[in-house]
């Protein structure tokens, strides 16, 4: 049973590094970027 | 001072150490309260692991609900890899800790909970459903919304954060619109809405411990999913527990602590182990002792 979470919690680490990775090479971290540079007026409130 | 009491003030101010540090490490932006406006460095390409809203005018890095809604709701709607990768990892590695430990919203409620006010304890049976409503929000505002609402442009706007999220009132509105006349100038009934949604939060703060984490956060919902296989895990040992249930009066969350120690409704605050009178929690990485 441990080791059965134990697989899966390495499992998980895995998929999430996997997907950084993926994220990265489709350039997603500068969409992140771009949006965040800029003032969000949804989430102040303004519209 | 007793042993018990001196090892409950050390949790306690470690806890207190931890959220104020993050809180000031990932907004530290401090001009950016003088002046109104946000950074705009590159930092702001990484997500931080808490409810930390990227307009607060300190913020030095994005909020991975903000920047999972804008990715989903963008055109093309394509599949948040990277946002979803973040906070997998986060989630996998310290679960809910992140709420307990690292959040500015988080140590905003517990800050309001010292008011000395009579506290409520919400019955159970409204307690225990409530507590799905997040995972309804997450779904909901968070993913669906984004992806099948869009509006003419094409773009679907962030609906958490526009109508729900009141760490952007918070972190972003109040001090922005403080500091920034034409930002005042154009706030209307949205900006009257959100200071009405935190109003109410802030109000129920005072009187029930963290009623934001415990039913409304979309974050700690989705950390939440992880929490049984993160690799920092609580123990509870049963040979050493007296169920005296102190464990359980203290937990800020209402967790039954000696039934299900990992719950998904357990923030990893430290409270159950500092003030359990015979060391029988211990909390670090799963197969080590701490």
């Amino acid at each position: 049973m441990k080791n059965k979470r134990r697989v899966i919690s390495f499992g998980i680490l895995a998929l999430s590094l996997v997907l950084i990775g993926i994220g990265v090479g489709n350039g997603e971290h500068l969409e992140v970027l771009q949006k965040a540079v800029m003032v969000c007026l949804e989430c102040i409130g303004i519209g | 001072m007793s042993g018990m009491h001196r090892n409950r003030l050390k949790r306690l101010s470690f806890q207190r150490i931890c959220q104020v540090a993050f809180a000031v490490l990932i907004n530290g932006y401090v001009v950016g309260f003088q002046k109104g406006k946000i950074y705009t460095g590159k930092s702001k390409a990484l997500c931080v692991p808490v409810l930390n809203c990227y307009s607060c005018p300190g913020a030095l890095g994005a909020c991975p609900i903000g920047s999972l809604q804008t990715v989903l709701g963008a055109r093309g709607h394509h599949i948040p890899f990277y946002v979803l990768g973040m906070l997998m990892l986060v989630g996998i590695l310290i679960g809910r800790a992140a709420c307990g430990l690292l959040c500015p919203f988080g140590l905003v409620q517990d800050l309001l909970h010292k008011i000395p006010v009579p506290k409520i304890k919400v019955p159970l049976k409204i307690d225990k459903p409530a507590r799905y409503l997040k995972y309804g929000i997450l779904l909901v505002t968070v993913l669906l919304l984004p992806l099948f609402a869009a509006d003419k442009t094409g773009i679907a706007p962030p609906y958490f954060c526009k109508y729900i999220c009141p760490a952007g009132t918070l972190e972003g509105g109040i001090p922005l619109l403080l500091a920034n006349e034409t930002l005042r100038r154009a706030a209307g009934a949205l900006f009257t809405w959100k200071l009405l949604v935190l109003l109410v939060i802030v109000f129920a703060s005072v009187c029930i411990h963290r009623p934001f984490c415990r039913y409304l956060c979309p974050l700690g919902a989705f950390y939440a999913l992880f929490q049984r296989f993160s690799f920092y895990q609580l123990r509870l040992d049963k040979e050493k527990c007296v169920d005296c249930k102190q464990c359980e009066r203290s937990c800020p969350m209402a967790v039954e602590v000696t039934r299900n120690i990992n719950s998904p409704e357990c923030i990893r605050c430290g409270k159950c182990k500092a003030v359990c009178p015979v060391g029988a929690i211990s909390s670090g990485k799963v197969g080590r002792e701490s």
